[in-house]
């Protein structure tokens, strides 16, 4: 019963502050821009923006183009919103806060968050547009492109912890963050940022959702409630990537009266929003770079990089470990 | 296992609510299609023939590569767990496997199969 209540309460606070994180987007950009972003719906500052858009989309006719695969078509939404809810599951919020805290926990983040390219190759497939179809094999390529280095600068928080448990990871970072660990966590932090941004697919890493060219990419088909369910899949991974990036650099819950688990809770939203509100400042900064300059990037730059930091790691941990071969 | 039964229970409220938010905005949304409405999005045209065509092999080879190295991500997680214990050894075992992987990703880049054509 209790386990029923904890599922119930996360996916409920997950959704409403992904709900609200769109908010915080459009108003940072909105400032990036010398513009107010929404102001209209609600008093201050439109805060019920987010509400009247989900009350929109609701409302909105569902269009299923006639050439479309429909069960594909219709199903790609909820494969597509799955994984990336999932991914809380095991989050530790603060110490014992969270619903599951395994300990595979960081190799089950990995595992879940990565089958979102299914979703996103169903929606593209399914819809039968050509813009939609070249949306979701350029975003097969680069995601499973960036797979590699991203998760070999993860792995680089479990060689110093020695554990893939997330809330271990933390604990371990009780003593120095490990970002602020000499030449190494900074690297692996800018390294992980990359691999990040390249997953989520925002600029400059984009070529798949490409307005300019590709309209919206896999999702121009979709309307209502459908796009509204891609649209949260979107944002949520987003947001579970930024609260992994917390947990395994910049430490998780920790900081001034963190014992206390809403204090903690508190530390280690603000420190996912930090990641967040890095990734929407390159966002609203650089520009789309092309797909060769992308994969090249990945495979030629990131791939060895990362390789030669884990190992460097690796000889670190390897020499304090105190056995000598 | 009983680690993982509330993932599973949390699953299964993730299906719940997709499946719940769609069904309540079908009850609320109108449907009032005609031909034009369903055809599929060029840019106001009309489509010409399907989208499912043969694509380039280009996209078969970075999946390959792929393939590679998320195999060596799995190799290389038990390691990370285990260097601590294992020490220098393990340290060694692990860069000589690399150093010839390596030599693979060299080939690779010489090859040219790294670069987007």
């Amino acid at each position: 019963m209790r386990d029923v209540l904890a599922a119930f309460i996360l996916l409920n606070a997950v959704v409403l502050i992904v709900t609200y994180l769109t908010y915080v987007e459009r108003k940072f950009a909105a400032r990036m821009q010398s513009r107010i972003g929404p102001y209209r719906v609600g008093r201050p500052h439109g805060w019920l923006q987010p509400i009247a858009d989900a009350i929109k989309l609701v409302i909105k006719e569902d269009i299923i183009p006639a050439l479309a695969d429909r069960p594909v078509y219709n199903l790609a939404p909820i494969v597509f919103l799955i994984p990336s809810l999932l991914i809380f599951a095991t989050i530790p919020f603060a110490p014992g806060l969270g619903l599951a805290d395994l300990n595979i926990g960081l190799l089950f983040f990995l595992a879940v968050s990565s089958l979102e390219i299914v979703g996103l190759f169903m929606g593209g497939w399914g819809s039968n547009n050509k813009y939609a179809l070249l949306s979701a094999m350029r975003g097969v390529n680069q995601i499973i492109s960036y797979e590699v280095p991203f998760v070999l600068t993860a792995l680089i928080p479990v060689l110093l912890a020695g554990s893939l448990q997330l809330s271990a990871i933390v604990e371990a970072q009780r003593g120095l963050w490990f970002v602020a660990y000499p030449v190494l966590g900074q690297l692996a932090f800018i390294a992980f940022v990359i691999a990040t941004i390249a997953s989520e697919n925002r600029v400059p890493f984009d070529i798949l959702e490409a307005e300019s060219e590709l309209v919206a990419g896999f999702r121009v088909e979709y309307s209502g409630m459908k796009f509204a369910l891609i649209q949260l899949a979107e944002y949520t991974h987003m947001f579970g990537v930024s609260c992994l990036g917390a947990l395994l650099f910049l430490g998780g819950w920790l900081g001034p009266g963190s014992a206390h688990p809403v204090v903690g809770a508190a530390w280690f939203l603000l420190k996912a929003l930090f990641i967040f509100l890095l990734v929407t400042w390159v966002r609203w900064s650089f520009v789309r770079i092309r797909v060769d300059q992308i994969l090249g990037l990945s495979w030629k730059v990131l791939l060895p990089a990362t390789l030669i930091l884990l190992m460097a790691t690796g000889f670190w941990v390897a020499l304090r470990s105190g056995h000598v071969a | 296992m009983s680690d993982y039964v509330p993932v599973l229970i949390y699953a299964a409220f993730i299906l719940a609510f997709a499946v719940t938010s769609l069904g309540v905005a079908a009850l609320l949304r109108p449907s009032r299609s005609y031909d034009a409405k369903l055809l599929n999005y060029e840019c106001g045209s009309e489509p010409i023939g399907a989208a499912w065509v043969q694509f380039p092999v280009g996209f078969y080879l970075v999946a390959l590569v792929f393939l590679l190295f998320d195999v060596l991500a799995v190799f290389l997680f038990p390691w990370a767990l285990t260097l601590r214990d294992l020490g220098l050894a393990a340290f060694w075992a692990m860069a000589l496997f690399l150093f010839i992987l390596s030599l693979g990703w060299l080939y690779a880049y010489r090859e040219g199969m790294l670069d987007w054509k």
